[in-house]
């Protein structure tokens, strides 16, 4: 049987990218020799060496910055952030320089990078180290923004990104990653998949759930459970959250006309209130229920496993919700 | 100290009488309303950007600051274009898109001002490492102010600069103000040279009104820097003789400090120099002011006359190419 992580992918990508353009470099923190916190980049050192991984101090604003600078002069750098929490210090490279770079410049020119970071939380990481920001850079024209849930996902959208001539915020989630330390997985081949394609998880006719990165584990997990129950539910991961693929979803929408949106982040000013706003403005026809949307209870992360399980949403928040939104239909 | 002949001495007053003459002749516009936008004059600073460029090869590059039309005009930017660019007019720099505080020309590898105190110190320490690993003969030069050494882009840059022995000059301006506070009320150190030791670099204090000699350290600096022997903190010592901006009043600096400096104005002291020693003529010096003005003038007719942006201009450019480059929903 194969074996492929969401953790192989990410290597898969970063190292199939590096042996075809002698351009793309990893620079972070402990991200070459050591194999990266997560082990994600082990073995890489190996292969491509001193020139290709460059490990850091431990200075994410000159991380990003020396990405960004690399990039304006030919390089095809991947910035890594240890922990997605600690971009707050590199906030002034992403959103003042790399990405405002192209447009600022009258398109003359422009920073082909990468952002990597560990986004959400991998159980009592607590609030520093389990953040979900990915809102903050779906608010910055320039940014295009990934968010993968599944292994051959992470791998072609990573190699995507790094082709990609803007820059790309990519986010991993830490409880995708599969089992640390174990030996590396199977080469599984996959193309670079184009931004702005969502996935159908699963196909239903009641209600479609938006959601990615971990939380869509969840949605599937609660999608089968409502199967038992005779509720279908149609899972539309959007894959990339800038651009997003507004068309597929507008399809689904076409079949099931209820929308609940599920991620991680905080609800007030998440993901999800974009996508809500977007479908009360152009799929107003196509609802018949009030939008919902399920996300932190607007806290930050706690530490202890009840107090975490209790903010941050799992299959029983979303099958609840759905269930809800079914018991309050409208013309149904 | 390397001589200096007389031609190079005319061609560097040029430089630097172009690059006061233009700011000048912006706040003048800026007055008479064609101007937008912010302007943070570098007049009194001229040296420096002139000597730094006058020691640097085609394939360097540049970062700038806030300051910046001084930089940019000592690499050989076009005065038009620039014009045209603070007019906010499609065939500025930047297409109308960036303004004062954004400028940058590609070709001469002007990476651009920055709006952002000591943004553009990372990108330059990041081009250098590109430089290093490609093994390329070219370095980073990344111009900034004695406020922004207090930023943490400044002292992470340095480091992994110093650490990793990337091809990359720090010139720091020490023009005694950040914003409206004096030096001695930003930082304990007079001279910010001295925090290159904590990071185990090369740090040279030079007089930031002598163009020849900062000239010189450059020079110096580059070689080291292409020779791998790592990078350099220059700090230049200068003063500017309008506000921090055109219209700041600048109450907040005593008068006899401002008159010690205006009167070792750089332009001044070079041209005393080509009179004196060097043996040009009044006549030399004062053809040289008059090129410098009638260029500009042409230069300001020219970007008067071009064309404004069309408002749906604003959604362009936000993305390189997908979705033909236009803003995202
Ligand atoms: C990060 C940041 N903080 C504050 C400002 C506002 N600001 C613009 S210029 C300036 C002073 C910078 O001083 P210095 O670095 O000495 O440069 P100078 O203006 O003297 O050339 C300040 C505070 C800014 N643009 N960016
Ligand atoms: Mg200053």
């Amino acid at each position: 049987m194969t074996k492929f992580t969401y953790a192989d992918a990410v290597r898969q990508a970063i190292s199939e990218e590096m042996e075809r353009d002698p351009d793309v470099l990893l620079i972070g923190e402990d991200v070459g020799e050591p194999g990266g916190v997560f082990g994600v980049t082990k073995g890489l050192w190996d292969r491509f060496g001193a020139d290709r991984l460059w490990d850091t101090p431990i200075s994410e604003e000159a991380i990003v910055g020396a990405a960004v600078g690399a990039a304006l002069v030919g390089a095809r750098p991947i910035a890594e952030i240890m922990f997605g929490d600690f971009v707050t210090l590199a906030m002034d490279m992403i959103v003042n320089q790399a990405a405002k770079t192209h447009y600022m410049t009258g398109g003359r020119l422009s920073a082909p990078m990468v952002v990597r970071m560990v986004t959400g939380t991998s159980g009592s990481t607590a609030a520093q180290h389990s953040q979900s920001l990915e809102s903050w850079f779906v608010n910055v024209p320039g940014l295009k923004v990934v968010a993968p849930s599944a292994a051959e996902d992470a791998k072609g959208l990573l190699k995507q990104a790094i082709r990609d001539p803007d820059p790309v915020i990519f986010f991993e989630h830490k409880q995708l990653y599969g089992g640390r330390g174990g030996p590396a997985g199977d080469v599984v081949e996959v193309e670079p998949i184009p931004f702005g394609e969502g996935r159908l998880h699963r196909e239903g006719t009641d209600v479609t759930i938006v959601s990615y990165l971990k939380t869509r584990e969840h949605a599937s997990t609660a999608a089968e459970t409502l199967a038992a129950e005779g509720i279908e539910c149609e899972v539309f991961d959007p894959r990339t959250l800038v651009p997003f693929d507004h068309e597929g979803l507008r399809r689904s929408l076409a079949k099931t006309g209820r929308l609940l949106i599920a991620h991680e982040a905080p609800v007030r000013g998440g993901f999800g209130a974009e996508i809500a706003a977007w479908a009360a403005e152009e799929c107003h026809d196509l609802l018949r229920a009030p939008v919902a949307r399920v996300g932190n209870l607007n806290t930050p992360v706690p530490y202890a496993p009840v107090l975490e399980n209790h903010t941050l949403p799992g299959p029983d928040r979303i099958a609840a919700t759905v269930r809800r939104m079914l018991d309050k239909k409208g013309n149904d | 100290m390397t001589e200096t002949t007389r031609e190079e001495a005319l061609d560097l007053l040029g430089r630097m009488v172009l690059i006061r003459r233009f700011e000048e002749k912006a706040a003048r516009q800026r007055a008479a309303g064609l101007i937008p936008g912010f302007l943070h004059p570098y007049i009194g600073q001229e040296a420096v950007a002139t000597g730094v460029c006058a020691s640097l090869g085609p394939d360097d590059v540049l970062t700038s600051t806030h300051r910046g039309h001084g930089h940019m005009l000592a690499r050989g930017a076009d005065p038009a274009r620039m014009y045209a660019e603070l007019f906010g007019r499609t065939t500025g720099y930047n297409k109308g898109k960036g303004g004062s505080l954004h400028m940058i020309d590609v070709e001469l590898g002007f990476l651009g001002a920055n709006g952002i105190v000591a943004g553009g110190i990372p990108l330059a320490t990041g081009a250098a490492l590109q430089f290093k690993r490609r093994s390329s003969d070219a370095l980073a030069v990344t111009f900034f102010g004695d406020g922004a050494s207090n930023e943490g882009a400044f002292h992470e840059s340095l480091n992994l600069a110093a650490l990793w022995d990337l091809p990359v000059l720090f010139v720091c301006e020490n023009n005694l103000y950040g914003e409206f506070t004096r030096q001695d009320r930003h930082q304990r150190i007079t001279d910010v040279a001295d925090r290159a030791a904590s990071y185990g670099m090369t740090g040279v204090v030079v007089d930031g009104n002598d163009v020849a000699a900062v000239r010189d350290v450059t020079a110096e600096a580059a070689r080291r820097a292409r020779a791998g022997e790592g990078p350099t903190l220059i700090e230049a010592k200068t003063y500017r003789h309008r506000g921090h901006f055109e219209g700041d009043m600048a109450k907040y600096r005593p008068k006899d400090e401002v008159a010690h400096w205006k009167g070792r104005d750089p332009i001044d002291l070079l041209a005393a120099k080509l009179t004196g020693d060097l043996g040009a003529s009044e006549a030399d010096v004062a053809s040289v002011r008059a090129d410098v003005d009638k260029r500009l003038d042409e230069a300001i007719a020219w970007a008067a006359e071009q064309p404004h942006p069309v408002p749906e201009d604003a959604l362009d450019h936000v993305y390189v190419d997908s979705l033909g480059g236009a803003a995202l929903r």
